[in-house]
C-alpha cells in the first residue's frame, strides 16, 4: 500500500529558509527528520499536511556538542549516534541506555531523538529521561529563537508547546553536578521494535534528591514529584522503596490498550520504580549493574 | 509536485522521476526493478524492507523516494557482484531460512552488524536481527550462520 494522499515537498539547506516556508504556509505543514513516525501517520492517515519540510539537508544539526555543564543534542541526531557518542556514554549514560531500546537497529539509524519528542506519543522513550535530567528545548521560529523547558514541553497525546511556524534545533541536557546513578526502566512485550508499555526514568544525585518519571502510563510522560519528596535526601531503605511504591497509584493514570492493561500497567509501574531506584542507587555507589542491562 | 532525483543502486546510478508521496520500498521495486527489499507490515515493525542507505540499514517502507536523492542504496543484489557473499554462504550451508521472506532484511542486518563488529557475541546478533522478525525458523540457525561467518574470520560480507 502506497501513501494515498497528496502532498508537496520542500529541502531547504538553512535554517533561515526552513523557518521562511514554514511562515510563508498557511496550510497543515509537517517537518520532516527521520521519517519513522511521520511516513508511517502519512501512510495511516493519521495527519494530512500538504507541505513536508525536509530538514536533513541543514548543516549543523546533526551534532552532539559539549557546552560544559550540558550536552546539547541537535534535532538531526539519530539514536544510533547517541549509541555511538563516548561523550554520552560517559557524562549522561542514561540517554545511551534509554537509546538502546529505542525500535530496532534500522529504526535506531534513521529516527531523532527530538523526532520522539516531536511525535510526542505518550510511550516516546526519550520523554522520561529528559524530564529527570531537566532538559531545554531549543526551537527557532519567525518571532525567534524560543527555550522550552521539558516540563512544559508535552501537552497531550501527540501534542507539543511547538507552534507551528517553529523548528526544534537542539535539546539541551545539563549534566547532573558531582556524579550520579540513573536507571531507564521499561516494559514491552518483546524486544525490538515493541513500544513501551511502560517506562520509569530515575535519576539519583549523590544527595539523594532524587528524580523520577514515567512514560505510557498517562497522556504524557510525567514527573512523580509526590515520590520525589518522598524520597528526597534519604537512603533507600526497603520500607521507603515500599511507601514510594504505594504512591505510584497516585502518580500515574494508565489505560487499557492492545498492549496491555490498566491494572497491569499500574503493578509493574510499582515494581519497575523499584528496580529503576535500586540500579540507579547501586550505580551511584559504583555497584550497580552496568548501563544497558535489562531490568526486567 | 513531481522530482528529479538521482540516486545509486546497487553501483549503479538511476535518474528518477518521482512524488512526494512516493516511498522508497515500492520505487526501488516497480520503478528500479529490484525486488528483494519485501512490503510486509509497511510500519517499520517487520524488517523485510531493509535497505542500506549509506550502508546502514534503514526501512525502506519509511523512507519516502526522494529523501535518498544523491544517496547510494545497496540490496542483497548489490552486496556482492559475483554471487553470494561468504556470509550468505553460511546461510546457505546452514540451511538458515525456510520460506526465505526474512532473508533479504536479515542479511543486510547481519552485514552491517559484521562491517561493524566483526566478532559479534551472540547477544550482538540477537539485537542486530532484533527486528527482523522470522516466522519459519526461530531464529537459532540464522544467529549460527552469522557466528560461524564471524569464526571464519575478518569482513566477509561484501
Amino acid at each position: 500500500m502506497t501513501i494515498a494522499q497528496v502532498f508537496d515537498y520542500q529541502r531547504p539547506e538553512t535554517l533561515d529558509e526552513a523557518v521562511q516556508i514554514l511562515a510563508a504556509h498557511s496550510g497543515d505543514v509537517r517537518v520532516l527528520a527521520g521519517g519513522t513516525d511521520l511516513v508511517a501517520w502519512l501512510r495511516d492517515e493519521a495527519v494530512a499536511p500538504d507541505l513536508l519540510v525536509d530538514i536533513k539537508h541543514i548543516e549543523g544539526l546533526d551534532q552532539i556538542a559539549d557546552e560544559g555543564d550540558a550536552l546539547a543534542i541537535g534535532s538531526l541526531v539519530t539514536f544510533t549516534d547517541l549509541l555511538n557518542s563516548d561523550l554520552m556514554a560517559s557524562r549522561l549514560p542514561l540517554i545511551c541506555e534509554m537509546s538502546a531500546t529505542v525500535g530496532s537497529t534500522g529504526i535506531r539509524n534513521r529516527a531523532t531523538l527530538v523526532g520522539n519528542i516531536c511525535s510526542a506519543v505518550p510511550s516516546c522513550d526519550a520523554g522520561p529521561v529528559l524530564l529527570v535530567h531537566g532538559a531545554v528545548v531549543h526551537t527557532v521560529g519567525t518571532s525567534g529563537a524560543r527555550r522550552i523547558p521539558i516540563e512544559e514541553w508535552f501537552l497531550g497525546p501527540r501534542m507539543t508547546a511547538l507552534t507551528p511556524d517553529e523548528i526544534v534545533t537542539k535539546v539541551v541536557v545539563p549534566v547532573p553536578v558531582g556524579g550520579h546513578g540513573a536507571a531507564y526502566v521499561r516494559l514491552s512485550r518483546y524486544e525490538g521494535e515493541d513500544l513501551a508499555q511502560a517506562s520509569v526514568a530515575i535519576l539519583a544525585p549523590p544527595d539523594h534528591g532524587f528524580r523520577v518519571a514515567f512514560g505510557a502510563v498517562a497522556a504524557t510522560p510525567l514527573r512523580a514529584r509526590r515520590i520525589e519528596a518522598l524520597l528526597e535526601g534519604k537512603a533507600l531503605a526497603p520500607g521507603l522503596v515500599a511507601e514510594a511504591m504505594a504512591l505510584v497509584a497516585e502518580e500515574i493514570s494508565p489505560i487499557s490498550d492492545m498492549r496491555a492493561s490498566k491494572e497491569y500497567r499500574l503493578r509493574m509501574s510499582e515494581v519497575m520504580l523499584q528496580r529503576g531506584l535500586q540500579a540507579a542507587v547501586g550505580r551511584l555507589e559504583g555497584d550497580g549493574p552496568s548501563y544497558g542491562t535489562n531490568l526486567m | 509536485m513531481r522530482m528529479d532525483m538521482s540516486v545509486t543502486v546497487n553501483g549503479e546510478p538511476w535518474l528518477l522521476t518521482v512524488e512526494p508521496n512516493d516511498v522508497l520500498l515500492e520505487t526501488l521495486r516497480s520503478k528500479v526493478g529490484v525486488k528483494s527489499p519485501k512490503i510486509g507490515c509497511e510500519r517499520g515493525d517487520c524488517g523485510s524492507c531493509t535497505v542500506l542507505l549509506d550502508g546502514h540499514t534503514v526501512r525502506s517502507c519509511l523512507v519516502l523516494a526522494v529523501e535518498a536523492d544523491g544517496h547510494e542504496v545497496i540490496t542483497i543484489e548489490g552486496l556482492h557482484q559475483g554471487g553470494l557473499t561468504e556470509l550468505q554462504q553460511f546461510f546457505v550451508d546452514l540451511n538458515s531460512f525456510q520460506c526465505g521472506f526474512c532473508a533479504p532484511g536479515i542479511v543486510l542486518a547481519a552485514a552491517e552488524l559484521l562491517e561493524e563488529k566483526p566478532q559479534p557475541t551472540r547477544e550482538d546478533v540477537q539485537v542486530a536481527i532484533g527486528g527482523n522478525l522470522c516466522r519459519c525458523t526461530g531464529y537459532d540457525p540464522i544467529i549460527d550462520a552469522v557466528l560461524a561467518a564471524a569464526n571464519a574470520g575478518g569482513k566477509r560480507t561484501r
